[in-house]
């Protein structure tokens, strides 16, 4: 899980990307590059879910 | 703007001094650890200063410079992704005197990228893992993303080819130095483990005080001297400020430090009943760190804002961390540097005077956060499978110093039962 989580993040990074390149208009490419960002968050979250359920595991 | 050789004098002057930011932090790592790990602490901070500047020196310098760089067409831009100047520093005498004091400063920041993770994983990262992650850090992980922000690499650009404000700004490292580092201790934590005992098999975390507030403190008044050379420097070397611009500067690197630690007081005050100095120093790092990528860019009062926001955040964040995500961070590295750098990054965006910087700042976030955490993380995965980050269970019962350097930093003092073992 952790690792689907850090294999996320870099769409998030090619989402920025993609739209520095095919968007010249500020609007949309503010939103997309903002939504790459909350693709990377998602996928800091799924990491993080991954190490708990690891940390639980480890307790028991 | 001043002339050239009284520019690079001063901050040739001021890079004399940024070595303090580092001695600084090496004091808050040793005084937030554990008594019997605090020789192995400080000898690892300077172990992997040494390792970084070796490694930058040799390899990185030559990653992170603007000579001779790589670069692919998209889009009809040209894409500048890594440097390509000869190993071992072998063009530097030739160069002239600011891409001498560039690569002086880029040296300097890769030991403080490497020594952030050696905090995180206080007490059971041993000293050869430490060596090698500063090796890494120094010789591939941050020269690329330099190059990217400083070595006129396609974030740097990104005001160039596409509009965006003045391309993403981040002159002492917000994002280049403290996020980077904040994502290699991030790694750490989670490949190396929390310490033996800290999260017990029923009930919640185990307290685990630093075992020195004053190396603690003192080494916050130490890095505060540190700081205030980085980020006039750097205002200097990256966005080629006047001395107005540098007083300034030096100005909100003081009041975002400031403004975190009156914050940090006050929440610890409210939250516990007295203020905790652990939070304090580290609301008070996560201040300057903040200051890094903003102090050169933004207003005396936005600095201040930035600060006390920052101040707030980091107690939270810190206990959040901890108990709701078993994430055991002695040096509140993540909180502290990850965090603190985001929201410089973020913040010398919204109080940019140029139209677009925001937008600039947003997809240099999203490119340090998106390629070098997953990075970090992998190359630290298959560094451990060849040189173990964690101390065995031994050697952490009996403490890193005597483990690892067969003697402890307070001879004198009398050996008491360790209650955190439940």
């Amino acid at each position: 899980m952790k690792y689907a989580g850090l294999l996320v993040m870099p769409t998030g990074f090619f989402l920025a990307v993609a739209a520095l390149v095919l968007f010249p208009d500020p609007g949309r490419r503010g939103a997309f590059v903002v939504c790459g960002l909350l693709v990377e968050a998602l996928g800091v979250a799924v990491a993080v879910r991954g190490h708990m359920l690891d940390a639980r595991e480890a307790r028991r | 703007m001043m002339t050239p050789p009284l520019s690079a004098a001063i901050v040739f002057a001021l890079l004399l001094l940024a070595p303090l930011a580092l001695a600084g932090l090496a004091l808050v790592n040793a005084g937030l650890g554990r008594s019997r790990s605090a020789a192995q602490s400080l000898l690892g901070s300077l172990a992997i200063m040494a390792a970084a500047f070796i490694a930058f020196a040799g390899v990185g310098a030559c990653f992170a410079g603007p000579d001779g760089a790589l670069s692919f067409n998209l889009a009809g831009k040209s894409w500048n992704w890594l440097g390509t100047a000869p190993v071992l520093l072998l063009h530097l005498a030739r160069s002239p005197i600011e891409s001498q004091l560039g690569v002086l400063f880029e040296c300097l920041a890769a030991a403080l990228v490497s020594i952030i993770p050696w905090g995180a994983g206080a007490d059971r990262l041993r000293l050869a893992a430490g060596w090698a992650i500063a090796a890494l850090m120094g010789a591939l992980g941050f020269p690329v993303l330099a190059h990217w922000v400083w070595g006129a690499g396609w974030i740097g650009q990104l005001g160039a080819n596409f509009g965006l404000g003045a391309g993403f700004l981040d002159p002492a490292g917000g994002a280049t130095v403290h996020v980077l580092g904040g994502a290699g201790a991030l790694a750490v934590v989670w490949i190396a483990g929390p310490r033996r005992g800290k999260f017990p098999k029923e009930g919640l975390a185990t307290a685990m005080p630093a075992h020195n507030a004053t190396f603690v403190l003192a080494g916050c008044m130490i890095a505060v001297v540190g700081w205030l050379a980085f980020n006039c420097a750097g205002a200097l070397l990256w966005l080629h400020a006047d001395l107005n611009g540098l007083v300034i500067t030096a100005l909100n690197t003081l009041l975002a430090a400031a403004g975190a630690l009156g914050a940090t007081l006050v929440v610890t005050w409210i939250r516990f009943g007295k203020p905790d100095a652990s939070l304090c120093a580290n609301g008070w790092l996560a201040g300057l760190v903040t200051s890094s990528a903003s102090a050169a860019l933004i207003p005396p009062a936005a600095a201040l804002f930035t600060g006390v926001v920052m101040g707030i955040a980091t107690p939270l964040l810190v206990e959040f961390l901890e108990l709701a995500l078993s994430i055991d961070d002695p040096a509140g590295a993540i909180s502290v540097h990850f965090a603190g750098g985001l929201w410089g990054v973020f913040v010398a965006g919204v109080f940019a005077p140029q139209k677009g910087q925001l937008l600039a700042q947003l997809a240099g976030m999203a490119a340090v956060v998106g390629v070098f955490l997953p990075t970090v993380y992998f190359a630290f995965k298959l560094l451990d499978r060849f040189i173990p980050l964690r101390v065995d269970p031994d050697g952490e019962r009996i403490g890193m110093d005597l483990h690892e350097l067969g003697g402890g930093a307070y001879p004198e003092f009398v050996i008491h039962r360790d209650e955190s073992y439940r």
